[in-house]
């Protein structure tokens, strides 16, 4: 071997080493990226956990999870009456599931017959206009929903309310609630959407064989084969609806009712946390802490909503796919 | 009716039912969707209706005069009082007194004392001056204020709408662009607030959150579809992901504060924090995206690259990235401005402080336009109603000309393999 031929092996090697480090240095880099996903899950269930656990040092989690009243108002002294607050998170609980509930009412029909005219019936030219209009309706921040039902559909229904002979108190559930619908509208109306148009067109052509119409189709044949990812969508949107902040905060009230009437006033787990933590106090306060049990409780039960719709959705496009 | 004898009569029947019920099911289609586009329309045209006001501003015609003693002693408020009953030199009662007084903004003064402290010559000087109206006055202008209702019950008294009409028609009063709604601060008189300060603090929490979620999200989803094998510790990344982007927001302020502000001790209030905790937010709808736009480009490019001796690296960042580009770039605008509409996680990190000076760094206390609204929405003055909705439309026309851009993005670069 020459010397010019093994000079140039050696230059090529070297270079090779070097690119080698090279790219293991990007690649640690790019792995390090992905991990800030875990990083910050871990990051959110510590932080939960390890203040909701100091809160649970002061107060009971049976208090915390069955305690039919919440008014946190600590006392300044200790000797004065109801120093110590009370931290039951039924009426919280329930106004959620109250509110998440009139806007599930509303979303589930107008996002699924939306769904069901776009896939099936709407002409391309209609639908490429309709579908962009219903994203929009998801692109809108919740303040502005929020601004919307307190200034507009809450004076609204107390006047319609008032002339039909009843009360509504001026921040309603029912409010709300319905604001809340037409924001999850879009997120049950695209989930349906792709659930719908997964069906393989062989099953309508059987229905329409057998002589079904297209309706017929649509509620024997589509919409059954459809359910699972529907189901799925369904319950991302009630996951959505329970995690909600500023539509309830602004148009929901503060006061803790545990009532199922949705003309009255309730006070929802998001609203709460909201409170409890924009106020002046220090951090080790058990006002503070019980924000991150609520916080906590929170992200649990939207968790297990989350993980069981995804795995639906998941399933079901499998299925067909 | 006669009973119908054979099958094909039963058939027919049954038909014309079968038919209607038909329609029908396509009519509560039709129904569906106009009642959502009926609500959006509605929602749209309340809030332009009530927000259009807030761009003009009633101003007042006033000759001041900027005398040495006033000005030194920093009285501004003192010079608009004088000038004014110089114009009303009827007036003399002290309770009227204070009434004519109320015809101008009380945030007048300071912007006598802005423009002397820009040109110090003008201290000696008469001037005649557009200057702002007090809110009342406003309303008045606008049309807000019912003056069918008897004196008591209006915050507006006779005597001042005789005045003000009296100023009307010698043309000393009248509406003029707001400019202050786009230069100024916040402020605790509505036709002294503007969103500038605002502005600035949303413009610093997402060039932050732009910072750390756009190289982020991109080199992760990068690992997941480029490189990482298929085993059980991606499939766990992958399902943690997409539970990440359903996590309500208000449990990543949570994080934020219990992380950021306790643990690391930065300061409260500030966009640094909010662009960080913004980032952790818009990072899963930032990966989902740019993993889809990296499974658009076809494995015969990566396949080409490895044919001529490329390493993996360089497929990937020589080959693939330039192709995916467009579609990430589409996701990230998308998840910017979902992050430019986010509100309840900088309320929980503090960005909801009454703050006046315009923020000049990412650690100034600062507010964000969605917060800015919040905290409007609650102010029980009709006039900040009105600058509410001015300020929604201005958040709106942002976020529709961010993903309108998407949208351009996408439709340019878009291609059929």
């Amino acid at each position: 071997m020459t010397t010019e031929a093994y000079n140039l092996m050696r230059q090529m090697q070297k270079r090779r080493q070097v690119q080698k480090t090279i790219e293991l240095a990007i690649k640690a880099v790019l792995i390090a990226s992905s991990m800030v996903a875990i990083l910050t899950t871990i990051g959110i269930v510590a932080s939960l956990l390890l203040e909701a656990l100091r809160f649970f040092d002061k107060i009971p989690l049976t208090d915390f999870l069955f305690g039919l009243e919440w008014s946190p108002q600590t006392a300044i002294r200790a000797d004065q009456v109801g120093a110590s607050g009370l931290f039951g998170v039924v009426p919280l609980f329930t106004g959620t599931l109250l509110i998440s509930a009139i806007a599930l009412v509303v979303a589930i029909p107008v996002g699924l017959l939306a769904a069901i005219y776009l896939s099936e019936y709407a002409k391309p030219a209609l639908r490429n206009w309709i579908k962009p209009v219903l994203e929009v309706l998801a692109g809108i921040p919740t303040v502005v929903y929020g601004f919307f039902a307190a200034l507009v559909v809450a004076p609204w229904l107390r006047g319609v309310g008032e002339s039909a002979g009843f009360q509504v108190s001026s921040e309603s559930a029912l409010a709300a609630g319905l604001v809340m619908g037409i924001m999850i509208t879009p997120l049950i109306s695209s989930l349906s959407d792709d659930a719908i148009t997964a069906v393989p067109q062989s099953m309508r052509d059987g229905s329409y064989g057998l002589g079904g119409t297209q309706s017929e189709t649509i509620r024997n044949v589509i919409l059954p084969a459809a359910l699972p990812g529907i189901m799925g969508g369904i319950l991302l949107a009630a996951s959505r609806a329970i995690g909600e902040t500023m539509i309830v905060v602004m148009a929901a009230g503060l006061a803790a009712n545990l009532t199922a009437n949705p003309f009255e006033a309730v006070t929802t787990v998001t609203v709460q946390i909201l409170t409890l933590l924009t106020g002046d106090q220090e951090f080790d306060s058990s006002k503070t802490l019980a924000a991150f049990a609520l916080g906590l409780l929170l992200f649990v039960t939207t968790l297990i909503l989350n993980v069981f719709a995804l795995h639906l959705v998941k399933k079901y496009r499998e299925q067909y796919d | 009716m006669i009973k119908p004898e054979t099958i094909s009569e039963r058939i027919e029947l049954g038909l014309a039912k079968r038919y209607r019920a038909e329609k029908r099911f396509r009519l509560y289609g039709i129904v569906a969707i106009g009642s959502a586009v009926t609500f959006l329309l509605v929602m749209l045209v309340a809030i332009g209706v009530r927000g259009a006001g807030a761009f003009k501003q009633t101003h007042i015609e006033l000759t001041v005069v900027l005398d040495e003693a006033h000005v030194k002693d920093n009285n501004w408020q003192g010079i608009i009082k004088s000038s004014l009953r110089k114009a009303f030199p009827d007036v003399k009662a002290r309770r009227e007194r204070r009434e004519l007084n109320g015809l101008v903004s009380s945030g007048a003064g300071f912007l006598l004392q802005d423009m002397v402290k820009v040109s110090p010559n003008l201290v000696g000087q008469t001037k005649t001056l557009w200057l702002p109206s007090s809110d009342d006055v406003d309303m008045v202008l606008k049309g807000s204020i019912d003056r069918s209702k008897s004196e008591g019950s209006r915050r507006v008294s006779n005597l001042e709408l005789k005045w003000i009409d009296g100023l009307v028609a010698e043309n000393k009063l009248r509406l003029q662009f707001n400019k202050r709604f786009f230069t100024g601060g916040d402020s605790r008189e509505p036709e002294m607030a503007g969103i500038l300060g605002a502005l600035m603090g949303s413009f610093y929490s997402l060039s932050v959150c732009f910072l750390l979620s756009f190289p982020i999200g991109i080199m992760a989803a990068i690992y997941l579809e480029e490189f990482a094998p298929k085993n059980r510790w991606t499939d766990l990344i992958e399902v943690n992901i997409n539970n990440l982007a359903a996590v309500p927001s208000i449990v990543f302020g949570l994080l934020g504060m219990a992380v950021f502000l306790n643990m690391f001790m930065l300061p409260r209030s500030a966009p640094l924090v909010g662009g960080m905790v913004l980032a952790l937010m818009t990072l899963p709808t930032i990966i989902i995206a740019a993993r889809a736009a990296l499974r658009a480009v076809p494995p015969s490019i990566r396949e080409a690259a490895f044919g001529i001796g490329a390493s993996r690296v360089q497929t990937v960042l020589h080959h693939v990235l330039p192709l995916a580009m467009p579609g990430m770039l589409t996701g990230t605008i998308i998840g910017m401005a979902q992050a430019l509409g986010e509100t309840a996680p900088l309320l929980m990190i503090g960005m909801v402080a009454f703050i006046v000076d315009i923020p000049t760094s990412v650690l100034d206390s600062a507010t964000a336009l969605p917060v800015q609204i919040y905290l409007w929405a609650d102010a029980p003055e009709r006039a900040f109603s009105e600058r509410t909705a001015a300020a929604i439309i201005v958040l709106l026309i942002f976020l529709v000309t961010m993903n309108l851009s998407a949208t351009i993005l996408r439709r340019t670069f878009e291609r059929r393999w």
